[in-house]
């Protein structure tokens, strides 16, 4: 897919909860074709402690607005930088980067899509484009507490949502793995995205269970083209490009220790 | 419209603007945002004689306006170089150039050789610079005796344009720029990163995994015009010019302190069109000053 520079325009910038925020951005032109897992090297300007873009999953695309969604957790001072962007802002983009999530191989296909924290970002656009695809994904979220949920009535558009939460306040308490919902139900395959300790207690169900899994990891970047060889991953193929070869990369291929 | 053309040894560019090795991958990852053939030159990744997997993560920090990385030469070999990439981009209509890393004379020599025989690869740079790995790499580049030793043992096998990339980790590196220019190396390009360390204060650990690793982007530009100026000085053999550049501004300082060429590295992550910006902006400043090509500002300083 090709990849392009654009400066694209802020529609809206709306606060989700205490850490994130949604960024919505659009073009006079369409959009460049975006698919589900890929990600967006952003420009942070006004910040200048931040040197590099900042990698941001694609949450959602709106083709009939026109507008690239992004969720940003405000973890460190280019990202709350972002946080300030404000209608008509621009913000400089380098997209879309990386491979995609598998697609939806058949409608009758039993599809889970694990998230915690921001990491349910990118979900949210697989989730739309399995359910066009005739399937009926099922949602595994996870947060520390109801009030870091996020775009929850987004995901029941597409699918049905389970919660977990580390204080019980939302859904099941604990954490995704242990949902109920993964011993009462049998599923095809599983695609995941958040905290690494999270992912691999995900794909170790995942392994035991005999699932495929696939996970989008988020290694710090510099390049995002696979130019620079920063954001590797050990993998049975030796280290690879996280930006490049990833971020998705089915979970047997990682060394996580199964 | 200027003439923007310059002359290392045999290499013909069509403009000074190279990118440097190790932050434009093989071209291809950059073919998306900028016309290729317009750069004067394209510095490929660092290539060694056998397949390197490189340090473990984290490989990289941020730094104010700059960057730490410690990767230590990851790529596939040169064989796979050969078989597999040189097809690929040989036929980009620029200066393909190869970095070559080593551990011994021998390697060196020996990679080098296999480069010699590849048609549409012009140039080497020989990396006597990386701070990254154990064995080999900055340990030549750091001595006269050392430098020399690469230089003379490639000389004997490489027939095409010699580059010699320098650390800038050393007291003195006019006098190893000397050493590189005595045995026969073509050109020598400067700087390679600036040893560095950063530390999780919370952790009390250093955030890269080997400890330390090598500063590039904007921190390290005054250093680094200051060296070339130093080792323009002090050689005969044409000088390109690199560390911290990101506009056209910054790449002219390069050329007044004596760089016949420059490289862009760091910055092409910053924005991956960056080449052609500097290139256009060079011309831009030479047709403001009225100056017919751009050999009337290199080594110009009053």
């Amino acid at each position: 897919m090709k990849k392009y520079v654009l400066d694209l325009k802020v529609s809206s910038v709306e606060r989700v909860n205490a850490r994130n925020v949604l960024i919505r951005l659009t073009d006079d032109k369409p959009l460049p074709e975006m698919l589900p897992g890929q990600f967006v090297e952003v420009r942070v300007d006004g910040s200048p402690s931040t040197f590099l873009r900042r990698p941001i999953s694609i949450n959602f695309v709106d083709i009939e607005r026109n507008e690239l969604w992004l969720l940003v957790a405000t973890v460190g001072e280019g990202t709350h930088a972002l946080a300030r962007l404000r209608k008509g802002d621009m913000l400089n983009c380098v997209l879309p980067l990386g491979n995609t999530f598998t697609p939806l191989a058949s409608s009758s296909e039993r599809v889970l899509l694990v998230g915690g924290g921001v990491g349910v970002a990118p979900l949210l656009y697989f989730g739309k484009q399995i359910k066009e695809a005739g399937g009926t994904p099922v949602f595994l979220l996870g947060a520390r507490t109801a009030a870091d949920l996020a775009e929850i009535s987004l995901f029941e558009q597409y699918g049905r949502v389970c919660i977990t939460t580390e204080d019980g306040s939302a859904g099941e308490k604990g954490f995704v793995t242990n949902h109920s919902v993964l011993s009462t139900e049998r599923f095809d395959r599983i695609s995941t995205c958040g905290p690494k300790p999270m992912m691999k207690a995900v794909a170790h169900y995942a392994y035991q269970a005999s699932i495929p899994c696939e996970a989008s990891l988020e290694n710090m970047m510099a390049c995002g083209v696979g130019a620079c060889l920063c954001c590797v991953e050990k993998t049975t193929e030796g280290n690879l490009c996280v930006c490049k070869e990833g971020p998705v990369f089915d979970t047997r291929r990682l060394m996580w220790g199964e | 419209m200027a003439d923007l053309s310059v002359k290392i040894s045999d290499l013909h560019l069509k403009n000074p603007v190279m990118t440097a090795s190790g932050t434009f991958g093989y071209g291809l990852e950059f073919a998306d945002f900028v016309p290729l053939e317009e750069i004067g030159g394209i510095i490929v990744k660092g290539t060694t004689l056998k397949p390197r997997e490189g340090n473990d993560y984290p490989r990289m920090v941020e730094t104010p306006q700059g960057m730490l990385n410690c990767v230590g030469l990851q790529n596939k070999g040169v064989d796979y170089f050969i078989e597999h990439i040189y097809p690929q981009i040989k036929d980009i209509d620029t200066n393909m150039i190869v970095n070559v890393s080593g551990n011994s004379p021998e390697t060196y020599a020996e990679t080098a050789e296999k480069l010699d025989a590849l048609e549409r690869i012009p140039a080497i740079e020989v990396n006597i610079s990386c701070p990254n790995v154990k064995e080999g790499g900055m340990s030549f580049g750091v001595t006269c005796s050392g430098a020399a030793s690469i230089v003379k043992a490639v000389r004997e096998h490489y027939h095409k344009t010699m580059i010699v990339k320098l650390s800038p980790n050393v007291t003195d590196i006019a006098s190893i720029a000397r050493a590189c220019e005595d045995e026969g190396a073509d050109s020598v390009s400067l700087i390679n990163t600036l040893m560095g360390m950063a530390i999780d204060i919370e952790r009390r650990r250093p955030k890269l995994s080997i400890r330390t690793g090598g500063l590039s982007g904007p921190a390290v530009k005054p250093v680094a015009v200051r060296m070339v100026n130093d080792v323009a000085k002090a050689v005969k053999i044409p000088v390109i010019g690199l560390g911290g550049i990101s506009t056209a501004e910054d790449a002219i300082e390069f050329l007044m302190a004596g760089a016949t060429a420059i490289q862009i590295g760091t910055a092409n992550f910053l924005d991956p069109q960056v080449t052609i910006k500097v290139r256009d902006g060079i011309n831009d400043w030479l047709d403001r000053h009225g100056c017919k090509s751009v050999t009337e500002i290199i080594n110009c300083l009053a």
